[in-house]
């Protein structure tokens, strides 16, 4: 018997020495070159960025697409495929010209028309857009490449729309592909932009591969944001499709991966030990947290209800807890996001500092009754899971009972377009956050739209909100249009529309040897390097 | 045995209706509207129900199954909200990993449990048979993603020896490809060693007190062919069992393990579909999970005959 064992081990060993063997012989990390791999926050589905508000489809969009105009790292909007543009001595005509030599992927010229349809399909999905459009009499080509935007009446807001930098993204797509019904997504992934879609080898799922565009013509200027010369520095890019934060932080450090878009707060400690990866603060804007009421329903739909709550956030309980290093984050009271022009703060310290006895006293002038309002915890993106534990208490200081429900964030995006009570699956306030780039001014915050039905989730109506925006969205004099903007964050205050709680920053990790990654928005590669 | 191979496909159709239409009441009764994360954080309620228009979703549930059955039936499986792939080409994409880590597990499962459990059966009450039966419970409590983690961090990080992470397509490079499953293999079958040794041990110690074993000594034959060809084979039959039984375990198992070491096949598949509510994805994989749970007990049941004569069908 003892034969028995001993070969029994015997055999166990071989194939031991066998998976050892083939372990060792192989090398530790594939030949890279000039490829860059690249791992998003979250799985790429969906490839059209008029169709989704998706950042990562927002992401792709800059790899293929181009856009008119875009902003720099300043957020001036500046042009980019436009050449140049001239605007009537009425403020109600404005003429594009295009850059010469812009071609599409397939190698057909960029014409006006392509152009004009690309804004008309983007326009009936975006809010910015539709606001556009809804000044828009006709846009018509003038030749190949010269169009006209012909408006009802002046608009303040004809080139921040165009060179809007995030979701939805003006972008350009030939007008075969532009002409696809709005609410249906597109087939064709040519564009005009500095990297080519390689669907051929793309896997949804694995990963998805662009090539560098060698015949894109970059403009002179020197990349800055999103605006300037989209020089591409390597060969190809692949975006890893890694869902596992714990697992892209192992891969970078490895060497596997060359960047992350960002990487949550808690592994930052760890990427910060290593000494092959940097983090590299690439959004210096960051982002915002938001808490958003119901006000259709009951309690919410009293404002005097709103303004209780309001009285009782303080931000930094909420960065504190969800981000922890003061190093990203940021206390702000300005809807419109510090740092920018249109950042002014909440008056008497509302938002930071709590005022629990006012809170408690408008609640008893509400007539608020106890009934539990129901607070709806996403427990999928880590960056929002805490920010609910932390409402429920600040709320519950000031008089709320509060009946929180945790939910997965997909759960949660379904039952907040629901307008009825709670008891039949409604809701009474969520948190979300937005990217910084989106909330700059009155037109661009969707959580300023206050016209009811169309308003975003929580559906709040106030006319004089909406005259305010409407005056922002018709004003050309930027003066005017900052004390506007005051006017309508103020307004937001008084109605207790909703609530901005905290702006804070999530830096991108990349390999020691990359550089060139622009501090813009949106994660671009092109003018990334690898050395 | 074809009368019987028969009846068990046939018996296939009832268990698949049932699995259909469980699981297509599932997601249509739990949250989650895919309208709503097609559309994005910033999209307006008009903008969701304009695409839950374009998805059907607005139709009574009846209607959806019965235009979804009708697609099954005629072997459509109706494409993903997301991709713009049908719900076949997805699965034919993410299907290589699953089964390569499902088949290199259960070579190295079986290859590794049976000899163990027989020589821990063999030597029962001795430092190794307790080692064995330690090393079981251990790997019945160690959750899949501790063990993942783990070997990353020794095999990948510490020691440099294996990628952290990643696919690599056997027609591409072999080399490659067995790198990138010696972990995820190993964790994976953790649980499923644990598992066939238990069962292989429990059999083997029951078929060794029988009396023809000890007539088989008695014979004088050797102790390995009493072992090997006497108490192994009549206990192969409770180890085929939990072999097939444990199938389930690996299909739940490739969940975790795929999203672990980051490989794009069906576990993962799945897990982003529940995500992002892929209603076609979802049901198609799941009937496919079902039809392979079937088939391979199928197997199982048919390979008995070659183990023990007794049983006929």
């Amino acid at each position: 018997m003892k034969q028995v064992f001993r070969r029994t081990l015997a055999a166990m060993a071989a194939s031991t020495i066998v998976t050892g063997a083939f372990v060792l012989s192989t090398s530790p990390a594939l030949a890279q070159g000039k490829v860059l791999k690249f791992v998003q926050n979250g799985n790429l589905t969906i490839l059209d960025p008029i169709w989704t508000t998706a950042y990562v489809t927002r992401n792709h969009g800059y790899f293929v697409y181009d856009t008119l105009f875009a902003s720099d790292e300043n957020n001036a909007v500046k042009p980019q495929m436009v050449d140049k543009y001239e605007v009537s001595p009425d403020k109600l005509t404005w003429t594009f010209t295009l850059r010469d030599g812009l071609e599409w992927h397939d190698g057909k010229p960029v014409t006006s028309e392509d152009c004009i349809a690309s804004i008309k399909r983007w326009g009936a999905r975006d809010a910015m857009g539709q606001k556009l459009m809804d000044f828009v009499k006709e846009m018509k080509p003038v030749n190949d490449k010269t169009f006209q935007m012909v408006l009802k009446e002046p608009y303040g807001l004809v080139l921040d729309s165009l060179g809007k930098p995030s979701s939805q993204v003006p972008f350009m797509m030939p007008k075969k592909v532009a002409e696809t019904d709005p609410f249906k997504q597109i087939d064709s992934q040519i564009g005009s932009g500095p990297f080519i879609y390689v669907n051929a080898e793309s896997k949804p799922g694995e990963k998805h591969v662009y090539i560098k565009n060698p015949k894109y013509k970059p403009r002179a200027e020197p990349a800055s944001g999103l605006s300037g010369g989209k020089v591409v520095k390597v060969d190809r890019v692949e975006i890893i499709e890694m869902p596992d934060t714990q697992q892209q932080v192992n891969a970078i450090i490895a060497g596997e991966i060359d960047l992350i878009e960002q990487p949550p707060h808690d592994l930052i400690p760890i990427l910060k030990k290593d000494k092959g990866v940097k983090l590299v603060d690439w959004n210096p804007l960051g982002h915002q947290f938001i808490i958003r009421f119901n006000h259709l329903v009951k309690p919410f739909d009293n404002p005097k209800v709103r303004q209780a709550a309001l009285l009782a956030m303080r931000q930094e309980d909420y960065l504190k807890a969800t981000v922890g290093e003061p190093e990203y984050y940021k206390v702000c009271s300005a809807a419109f996001v510090c740092g920018t022009p249109n950042a002014f703060d909440a008056p008497n310290g509302l938002l930071v500092k709590p005022d629990f006895e006012k809170a408690k006293a408008l609640l008893k002038e509400a007539g608020y009754d106890g009934t539990p309002i129901v607070l709806m915890q996403s427990t999928t993106l880590p960056v929002l899971t805490n920010t609910a534990p932390v409402t429920k208490a600040l709320l519950e200081q000031a008089g709320f009972k509060v009946d929180m429900q945790s939910m997965d964030w997909q759960t949660l995006v379904t039952r907040r377009t629901k307008k009825e009570p709670p008891a039949q699956g409604g809701w009474n306030v969520f948190h979300t956050f937005s990217v910084a780039a989106d909330i700059l001014n009155p037109i661009s915050t969707s959580y300023m739209v206050a016209q009811g039905d169309k308003s975003w989730f929580g559906w709040p109506t106030d006319p004089v909100i909406e005259k305010l925006r409407d005056e922002y969205a018709k004003e050309t004099d930027p003066v005017k249009n900052k004390a506007l903007a005051k006017a309508v964050q103020d307004r937001a205050l008084e109605t207790a529309q909703y609530g901005w709680i905290g702006q804070w920053y999530g830096p991108g990790a990349s390999r020691a040897n990359i550089s060139g990654w622009l501090k813009a928005p949106v994660p671009v590669m092109w003018n990334v390097e690898k050395k | 045995m074809l009368d019987f191979i028969a009846r068990r496909l046939i018996a296939i159709i009832p268990v698949l209706a049932v699995v259909a239409v469980f699981v297509f009441l599932m997601l249509r009764l739990t949250p989650g509207d895919p309208a709503a994360v097609i559309a994005g954080d910033n999209a307006t309620s008009d903008q969701i129900a304009d695409i839950r228009e374009k998805l059907g979703l607005n139709e009574p549930i009846w209607t959806q199954f019965a235009i979804w059955i009708g697609d099954i039936v005629q072997g459509k499986f109706g494409e993903s909200y997301f991709f713009k792939k049908t719900v076949a080409e997805l699965i034919a994409q993410r299907v290589e990993p699953t089964l390569a880590l499902a088949l290199c597990t259960l070579i190295f499962a079986v290859c590794v449990s049976v000899p163990i459990g027989v020589l821990a059966a063999y030597r029962q009450g001795t430092l190794f048979d307790r080692i064995v039966m330690g090393f079981s419970v251990l790997g019945f409590s160690v959750p899949g993603f501790v063990i993942g983690y783990c070997l990353i961090y020794v095999f990948a990080i510490e020691l440099g020896w294996l990628p952290v992470q990643g696919y690599v397509r056997i027609g591409v490079n072999f080399w490659q490809f067995a790198e990138r499953m010696v972990l995820p293999s190993l964790t994976l079958s953790v649980g499923f060693v644990a598992l066939i040794s238990r069962i292989t041990r429990a059999s083997v110690l029951e078929v060794l007190n029988e009396d023809y074993i000890r007539t088989a000594r008695a014979k004088g034959l050797s102790n390995r062919v009493v072992l090997m060809r006497h108490a192994l084979r009549n206990a192969a039959v409770p180890i085929l069992t939990i072999i097939g039984l444990g199938i389930a375990i690996l299909i739940g198992g490739a969940v975790v393990t795929e999203s672990v070491f980051g490989l794009p096949g069906l576990g993962r598949l799945t897990v982003e579909a529940v995500l992002s509510r892929d209603f076609p994805t979802i049901q198609t994989v799941i009937l496919l999970f079902s039809v392979v749970y079937v088939v391979i007990n199928l197997l199982i049941d048919i390979s008995y005959t070659l183990f023990d004569p007794r049983i006929r069908y």
